[in-house]
C-alpha cells in the first residue's frame, strides 16, 4: 500500500472510531486558544492565592511604619518613596506589602467565587430538574415566582441583606448564591423539559431502557453541558457582586481584603500611589478575563449544534 | 392592544407589591435603629421619638400604616435628613441620576448599535474583529474599574490631544457642567455599549441571511436601503427586549458612579441611607427603582409588539 494510502485508511480509521461528546468537547476545547490561556492564567492565579505565604515573605497585615505608601523599585515615574527590593508591587497606606495583599484577596475573591457558585448551582439545579421533570401546573407556578424574582433590583436587596446582617462573612456567600441561581434554574428547566421530549429518549425508551438508565445516559449528558458553561460564567459574576459591595465597604472587613476592597483603597489614594489601583485592577481584569475565555471555549466546545 | 396593555400592567402590580413588602420586612429585621446615635437618648425622649415616627407600634401596624401612606403617594420623612421628606430628597436627586442616566443610554444604543452594525456587515474582517475585542473589554472590566481608571487617565494625568489639553474634574457634580459629566456617562454606558454592539451584531447576522433581505438585493436596493430599511428594523428586535435588563444595569452602575465621582443621585442616597438605617429612604429608592424598572419592562413588551407583526398580543 502506498504511503498516501496508508494515511488515508488511518484517518477513516480515526474518524470512524467513535468519541464520546466528552472526548469531542475536550479536543475542541483544548484547540481553542483563548481558553487554553485562560485556564493556564487561572491555574497560575489559583496556585498563587493558595501558596500565598510561600511566595511572600511578608505577611498580608504586617505593618510597617518605614515604607508608608511607596513604590516598587522598578516604577518608572517620580515616587515620594521606594519600598525596596523584595516589594514587587510596592506598599499601601500602612507599608503592607501589596503583592502579598493581593493574593489574599485573590483567596477571599475565588473563594467567594466558588463557594456561592456552588450554592446557587445546587439551588437553581433541584429547583429548575423539578420543574422540568414534573411538569404542568408545578412548572408554570414555580417558574412564575422565578420570573417575578427576576424582575427584583437584586443587588439593593444583597445591600440590604449585608447591612441587616452586619457584613457577615460567612452570609456573603449565601446571599450573593442565592441572588445568582435564577438563571441556573431556568437553564436546567428548559434543558430537562426539551430532553423529556426528544426522538432520541423515545427510541431508548421503546429499546426498554429503564427509567433510570434515561435520565443518567440521556438527560444529564444532555443538561450538563449548558450548566457547566453557565457555572463557567456564574464564577465571574460572582467575584464582580461581591467585589462590588467590598468597593462600597459593605463586604470583607480588614485586615482581611478582595480585590474589591484593594480597588476601592487604589482608587482613593489614586493621585498619589496610582500602583495601588493599577495592580489589583490588573489582576482582577485579567481572572475575570480567564473565566470568560473559558466559558465561551466550553461553549463552543459542548454545543455540537454549532458544528 | 388595550386589553393586552392592561393585563401587562396589572400583572406588574403585584410584583411591585412584593418588592416593597420584602424591602420592607428586611430592613426592619436588620439591627439596630434609626436612632442608635453616638449620643444615647434619655428613655422618655427616646420613647416620644419613636412614638412620633410609630417605631413603638407592631411591626405588622407599621407595614399596614405604611402601606396605607403609600397608597396616598405619601412616602413619609426622612429618619435621618432632618426637615427633609423622602419625596423632597428622591425629587432632588432623582433628576441627576435620571440626566445621567439618560445619556448613558443614548450613547450605549447610538454607538452599541453602530458598532454592531459595522461588525456584522464586515464579519470575519479586521473591524469585526476588533470591535468584538473592544466589546469583550467592556464587558469583562467593571465599572469599578473602569470608573478609577479612565479618572486617572483623563483626570490625574491629563491627556494631551493635537496640542490641546484635556483634563478632566475628577469628581463633583458642578450643578450639572458638561465637563463634569463626561467621565460618569462614559463609565455607566461602557459596558451597555459592549453588550449592544453584540446583540445587534449577532441578530444583524442572523437577518442578513434571511430570504427577504437576498430578495430586496435581488431587486436591486442599494447596499444601504437594504440594510437601513430592510434588515434593521428586524434586527433591532432582540434589542427592545434587552431594554429592561439594560436599565436595571445602569441603575445597578449608577451606585458606584454616584459613588466614586461624587455625583447627588439618588444611588448615593441609597447606600448611605442603608448604612444609616434611614428605613423610609431606603424604601422609598427602592419603590423608585422598582417601578421605573417594570415601567420599562412594559414599555419594552409594548414596543416588540407594535414592531414585530408576528408577536400575538394576547
Amino acid at each position: 500500500m502506498s504511503p498516501a494510502g496508508g494515511r488515508k485508511a488511518e484517518a477513516l480509521e480515526r474518524a470512524f472510531a467513535g468519541r464520546s461528546l466528552w472526548a469531542d468537547a475536550r479536543v475542541r476545547l483544548f484547540r481553542n486558544k483563548a481558553a487554553v490561556g485562560g485556564m493556564v492564567v487561572l491555574a497560575a492565579v489559583t496556585l498563587l492565592a493558595l501558596f500565598a505565604p510561600l511566595v511572600s515573605r511578608y505577611a498580608y497585615d504586617a505593618i510597617d511604619y518605614s515604607v508608608v505608601t511607596c513604590a516598587p523599585d522598578w516604577w518608572p515615574a517620580e515616587a515620594a518613596c521606594n519600598a525596596g527590593g523584595t516589594h514587587w508591587f510596592g506598599t499601601d497606606t500602612v507599608g503592607r506589602d501589596l503583592f502579598i495583599r493581593i493574593l489574599y484577596g485573590a483567596r477571599v475573591s475565588l473563594a467567594v467565587g466558588f463557594v456561592a457558585t456552588l450554592v446557587s448551582l445546587v439551588i437553581g439545579v433541584l429547583y429548575g430538574a423539578t420543574a422540568g421533570y414534573v411538569g404542568g401546573r408545578v412548572d408554570a407556578l414555580m417558574m412564575r415566582a422565578v420570573d417575578i424574582l427576576y424582575s427584583l433590583p437584586f443587588i439593593f436587596f444583597v445591600i440590604i441583606l449585608m447591612v441587616m446582617f452586619d457584613r457577615n462573612f460567612y452570609l456573603l456567600f449565601v446571599a450573593i448564591g442565592a441572588v445568582v441561581w435564577l438563571t441556573m434554574a431556568r437553564i436546567v428547566r428548559g434543558q430537562t423539559l426539551s430532553a423529556k421530549q426528544k426522538e432520541y429518549i423515545e427510541a431508548a425508551r421503546s429499546a426498554g431502557v429503564s427509567p433510570f438508565g434515561i435520565i443518567a445516559r440521556h438527560i444529564i449528558p444532555n443538561v450538563v453541558g449548558p450548566v457547566v458553561v453557565y457555572v463557567t460564567l456564574t464564577v465571574p459574576d460572582v467575584i464582580l457582586i461581591e467585589s462590588l459591595l467590598s468597593f462600597l465597604g459593605l463586604g470583607i472587613q480588614e485586615p482581611l481584603t478582595s480585590w474589591g476592597v484593594l480597588i476601592a483603597d487604589g482608587a482613593n489614594t489614586m493621585e498619589a500611589a496610582p500602583w495601588m489601583l493599577i495592580f489589583p485592577a490588573l489582576f482582577m481584569a485579567v481572572t475575570l478575563f480567564a473565566f470568560n475565555f473559558i466559558g465561551d471555549g466550553l461553549r463552543d466546545a459542548l454545543d455540537p449544534r454549532e458544528h | 392592544m388595550i386589553g393586552y396593555a392592561l393585563k401587562r400592567f396589572l400583572g406588574a402590580l403585584p410584583t411591585l407589591f412584593i418588592i416593597i413588602s420584602v424591602a420592607f420586612f428586611m430592613m426592619r429585621a436588620a439591627p439596630g435603629g434609626p436612632f442608635d446615635a453616638a449620643r444615647k437618648l434619655p428613655p422618655e425622649i427616646e420613647r416620644n421619638v419613636k412614638a412620633a415616627y410609630n417605631l413603638d407600634k407592631p411591626l405588622i401596624v407599621q407595614y399596614g400604616i405604611y402601606l396605607g401612606r403609600l397608597a396616598h403617594g405619601d412616602l413619609g420623612p426622612s429618619f435621618k435628613n432632618k426637615d427633609f421628606s423622602v419625596a423632597q430628597l428622591i425629587g432632588m436627586g432623582l433628576p441627576v441620576s435620571m440626566r445621567l442616566g439618560l445619556l448613558a443610554m443614548a450613547l450605549a444604543i447610538g454607538l452599541g448599535v453602530s458598532l454592531g452594525i459595522w461588525a456584522a456587515l464586515r464579519q470575519n474582517h479586521w473591524q469585526d474583529y476588533s470591535v468584538m475585542t473592544v466589546a469583550m473589554f467592556g464587558i469583562t472590566i467593571p465599572t469599578f474599574v473602569t470608573a478609577p481608571l479612565l479618572t486617572l487617565i483623563f483626570g490625574v494625568y491629563g491627556v494631551h490631544i493635537f496640542g490641546l489639553e484635556l483634563t478632566l474634574p475628577v469628581g463633583g457634580w458642578n450643578g450639572g457642567a458638561v465637563r463634569n459629566m463626561i467621565l460618569p456617562v462614559i463609565v455607566l454606558s461602557l459596558p451597555q455599549i459592549a453588550i449592544i454592539a453584540r446583540l445587534t451584531r449577532g441578530s444583524m447576522i442572523e437577518v442578513l441571511r434571511s430570504n427577504y433581505i437576498r430578495t430586496a438585493r435581488a431587486k436591486g436596493l442599494s447596499a444601504n436601503a437594504v440594510v437601513l430599511r430592510h434588515a434593521l428594523r428586524a434586527a433591532l428586535l432582540p434589542l427592545v427586549s434587552y431594554l429592561g435588563p439594560a436599565v436595571a444595569g445602569i441603575l445597578t452602575g449608577s451606585l458606584i458612579v454616584e459613588q466614586i465621582f461624587g455625583v447627588p443621585g439618588i444611588g448615593r442616597y441609597f447606600i448611605q441611607a442603608a448604612l444609616n438605617r434611614d428605613y423610609t429612604l431606603v424604601m422609598g429608592v427602592v419603590i423608585c427603582y422598582a417601578a421605573l424598572i417594570v415601567l420599562l419592562n412594559f414599555i419594552a413588551d409594548m414596543i416588540y409588539g407594535l414592531l414585530d407583526p408576528r408577536v400575538r398580543l394576547s
